[in-house]
């Protein structure tokens, strides 16, 4: 097992560096750049900026500066849009607030959708199933840009009992729509998840067996079904809860969060190459890392998976 | 310019009448309009800005919060006239070259020390040092500050600006050229003082609020990145006493729908009015929404370059192409936000300017879409050879509303063939800067007060002439206007050029639609350029 962890963080390395460098790549492949604007520089101005932030070297040196800023440094760089602050400022700013929101909507994600997958299971075909897939069917076509709006225009303008957005440093009434914004697709999804693999397992021999046994009902279900069941909706979660935690654009546009998602987006569409390049690296090494706990949590799981 | 004695005499009194302790009882000294309670004024802004500091800051919502953090020398009053800040006035030499500006002694920064005229040379050196690289390095060129050109090249050292503070109170500024309209440029925020100590003592991190240092009528009190700014009165301003806003707050709202909900709500004082709303909005809130024109142009330009299409080159073309489009149909049922159609590129809003009359001006649609259509069969192109392009536009639905009206009046009048096609911002931009376009849409706001802000464009050495149209002629009418005390004449001959080769079709001039909490009174709805102080509003009571 420790050795099997050792491997996988080995390989993320090599991982990681190749995501810089093709991410890297990629946008200085993209047409303008970060000062290009509606007033061109004059070329002396544009030649100063661009000394300031060596954007003038060819760009191998740019990348093995970059690189060799973050590891001797842990400098991710200057941001060249918002100039008063560095990208490590950035994220330490913004990814807080995502994780914050993210965590609670993971957390409401996978409570309220995995009860209702296990009751709709447990109950095929009863009105109780009915409601728990109309539910889901529901929350899965209201995406979250029609939710925010509506959320806000009921729940601040009619009922006037929250606030529309802003974040006040994670006050609870500010948590509450962005929450419900970003959990209901999750929700349905895991919801749906739960359900079908719950009903797949329900049908095996080995639960058939334990029923014909005389096992009392809980101890089949929390025992013998549901263990098997999450393994389907494991893998669904790791990368779930990485695009949780990391933010969503429009969460943050509809909330005015000031979470990195909106910062992600306008980072590509401002050219600010710095931002969009610390916070693909933030989401790749999460990424990888949540992959590696969800294998890990696979063999605890299943005792016939083994590394 | 000297400031008239009524002017002196009106602060005296105003002072006078602030003695009698006007704001204890809750009145407005001047108007006895009874005060609201609660003087904080909160708007909507569409996104972060990019930084607090005067000189670094590129963008609109910087310079409104850089307005209400800082001074310059002068302030604009609410129909855009220049009104003392820190200058109380100025003297300029016989070559109008040598700007004198006397500074008053009751100015303070935050921190209590006297702001200075060394404040200023600071500030202006730190514009043009290619050290701090700012972005706005070319305002220091445009003032046409001595040496300015070199500096911002690396061939001469910042201190060797034409900026002198001849002692803490009079401060000498030198030009290259005799600007008219050079003490007018000095409301622009990337000209304010800025604190030494601080960014000594500091570095970038100057502007955290914690550290900040400001000589405006606000200070810095807390900024969340993407979220909020908020600004508090600076008890050590000099006309902190004729303050009535306590507290200024702004909130990033990206989405202007959500911002919309927000205001209604009442957690916003002003909002912008989404696309297409205005009308609906006008109805049912008389009171709050509100429209004013702004210093903007909407155009299309063709592409004159040697990359250009060849057909383009015909002036009957581009004639025919701008006469057909019926401006009317775009301002009043397509955007509906009360914009004013355009046949000159300057608008009609601009200081000091007066719209000549181009001749199509005058003409009705019908006229106009009867000559494009001679034009156009005179070149050759009819419904059954029509004539093709390409035209480009930056991803929004507004400009793709825009331009699919236009297109569906050239194919119906003209029987034209528009191949229409949009463009992320920046790719779009760097695209119409390499001339890779045919058509392509512009907009352009002036950054300062004077026709000029807009005719240079049409300079054939601009670097914001992206149709690459030439005119020697126009060319040396804009340099020779540079130092007329009246520019007028040239103006209106520019015009007539543009009207007569139509370079750029222009489409229409801005207005900007606001939804206005209706107790924030005294904005400055006549200022054209919207800049605005929060010192000078106040809030009614209900």
């Amino acid at each position: 097992m420790l050795s099997y962890i050792l491997r996988r963080v080995a390989i993320a390395i090599p991982t990681l560096l190749l995501l810089i460098i093709i991410s890297f790549l990629l946008m200085h492949a993209a047409p303008g750049g970060p000062f290009t604007s509606e007033r061109p520089l004059p070329p002396a101005v544009l030649a100063n900026i661009e000394a300031k932030y060596g954007l003038n070297n060819p760009i191998y040196v740019q990348i093995i500066n970059y690189i060799g800023g973050i590891i001797t440094d842990f400098d991710f760089g200057p941001s060249f849009k918002y100039k008063d602050r560095s990208v490590n400022d950035i994220i330490a700013n913004g990814f807080p607030v995502t994780l914050t929101y993210g965590f609670l909507s993971f957390a409401v994600a996978v409570i309220v959708g995995g009860a209702l997958g296990i009751a709709a299971a447990l109950k095929q075909n009863s009105w109780l199933d009915y409601f728990a897939v109309g539910v889901s069917i529901g929350a899965q076509v209201l995406p979250n840009f029609v939710m925010a709006p509506i959320l806000v225009l009921v729940f601040t303008l009619w009922l006037g009992w929250l606030p529309g957005g802003g974040w006040n440093g994670g006050q609870w009434n500010h948590l509450i729509l962005p929450v419900i914004a970003l959990s209901t697709s999750y929700m349905a999804s895991v919801a749906r998840l739960t359900r079908s693999s719950m009903l797949e397992v329900l049908h095996t021999n080995f639960i058939r067996t334990a029923m014909a046994k005389g096992l009392p009902y809980r101890v089949i279900i929390f025992k013998h079904a549901l263990k098997p069941a999450l393994l389907p909706v494991m893998s669904y979660l790791g990368p779930a809860f990485v695009s949780m935690i990391t933010g969503s654009v429009i969460i943050d546009m509809y909330f005015s969060t000031g979470g990195i998602g909106q910062f992600y987006v306008n980072s590509a569409l401002n050219r600010d190459y710095a931002v969009m390049m610390g916070i693909t690296i933030l989401i790749g090494g999460l990424t990888i890392l949540f992959n590696l706990i969800v294998d890990i949590l696979y063999a605890w799981v299943d005792p016939k998976i083994r590394y | 310019m000297k400031f008239s004695k009524s002017f002196l005499l009106a602060s005296v009194v105003s002072t006078a009448l602030l003695s009698t302790s006007a704001f204890a009882a809750g009145v407005h000294p001047e108007t006895g309009e009874k005060l609201a309670d609660d003087q904080t004024f909160t708007y909507r802004i569409l996104d972060e800005h990019s930084s607090f500091d005067p000189q670094v800051n590129e963008d609109v919502s910087g310079s409104e919060i850089a307005r209400n953090l800082f001074e310059g020398l002068y302030n604009q009053d609410n129909l855009g006239n220049l009104v003392p800040g820190v200058a109380l006035s100025h003297t300029v030499s016989e070559d109008k070259m040598t700007y004198t500006f006397k500074l008053r002694e009751d100015a303070k920064w935050s921190d209590g020390k006297p702001v200075t005229a060394g404040d200023f040379v600071f500030a202006w050196r730190r514009l043009s040092s290619p050290e701090l690289a700012s972005p706005y390095q070319w305002y220091a060129e445009l003032m046409s500050v001595e040496n300015a050109d070199a500096i911002v090249k690396g061939e001469m050292a910042p201190e060797k600006l034409g900026i002198t503070a001849l002692d803490d109170h009079t401060l000498e500024v030198r030009l290259t050229k005799p600007l008219p309209y050079f003490a007018a440029m000095t409301t622009h925020s990337s000209t304010f003082p800025s604190p030494a100590w601080a960014i000594e003592a500091h570095g970038e991190a100057w502007t955290k609020p914690e550290n900040i240092v400001s000589n405006g009528a606000y200070k810095l009190v807390k900024h969340v990145p993407q979220e909020t700014a908020v600004m508090e009165r600076n008890t050590n301003y000099w006309d902190n006493e004729n303050t009535i806003i306590d507290k200024v707050e702004t909130l990033v709202i990206n989405n202007e729908n959500i911002a919309l909900t927000r205001y209604l709500a009442g957690e916003t004082d002003r909002t912008e009015t989404p696309a297409g709303q205005f009308p609906r909005l006008k109805k049912e809130y008389p009171d709050q929404a509100v429209v004013f024109p702004r210093l903007c142009s909407y155009y299309y330009t063709f592409n004159l370059s040697d990359t250009g299409p060849e057909v383009f080159k015909d002036v009957r073309v581009r004639k025919a192409l701008a006469y057909a489009i019926d401006r009317r149909v775009i301002t009043d049922n397509v955007i509906q936000e009360g914009q004013f159609p355009a046949y000159t590129f300057t608008p009609a809003v601009t200081a000091g300017f007066e719209v000549p009359e181009v001749e199509y001006a005058g003409w009705s649609q019908q006229e106009r879409d009867a000559k494009a259509i001679e034009l156009l069969e005179a070149v050759g192109y009819s419904k059954d050879n029509p004539l093709e392009f390409d035209m480009v536009y930056n991803t929004s639905e507004g400009h793709k509303k825009i331009a699919i009206a236009m297109s569906q009046m050239w194919k119906q009048k003209l029987g034209v063939k528009v191949n229409m096609s949009n463009m992320e911002w920046k790719t779009f931009l760097n695209e119409r800067g390499n001339q890779n376009f045919e058509l392509a849409r512009g907009a352009w706001c002036g950054d300062y007060n004077e026709a000029s802000t807009f005719l240079d464009l049409m300079d054939s050495e601009s670097g914001y002439n992206d149709g690459k149209f030439a005119s020697a002629e126009v060319d040396q009418l804009l340099s020779d206007a540079k130092s007329l005390t009246n520019p007028q004449a040239n103006y209106t001959r520019i015009e007539e050029i543009m009207a007569t080769e139509m370079p750029i079709i222009p489409i229409y001039h801005y207005t900007e639609a606001y939804m206005m909490n209706a107790q924030l009174k005294n904005w400055p709805i006549k200022n054209a350029e919207q800049n605005w102080y929060a010192k000078n509003l106040y809030k009614v009571a209900k």
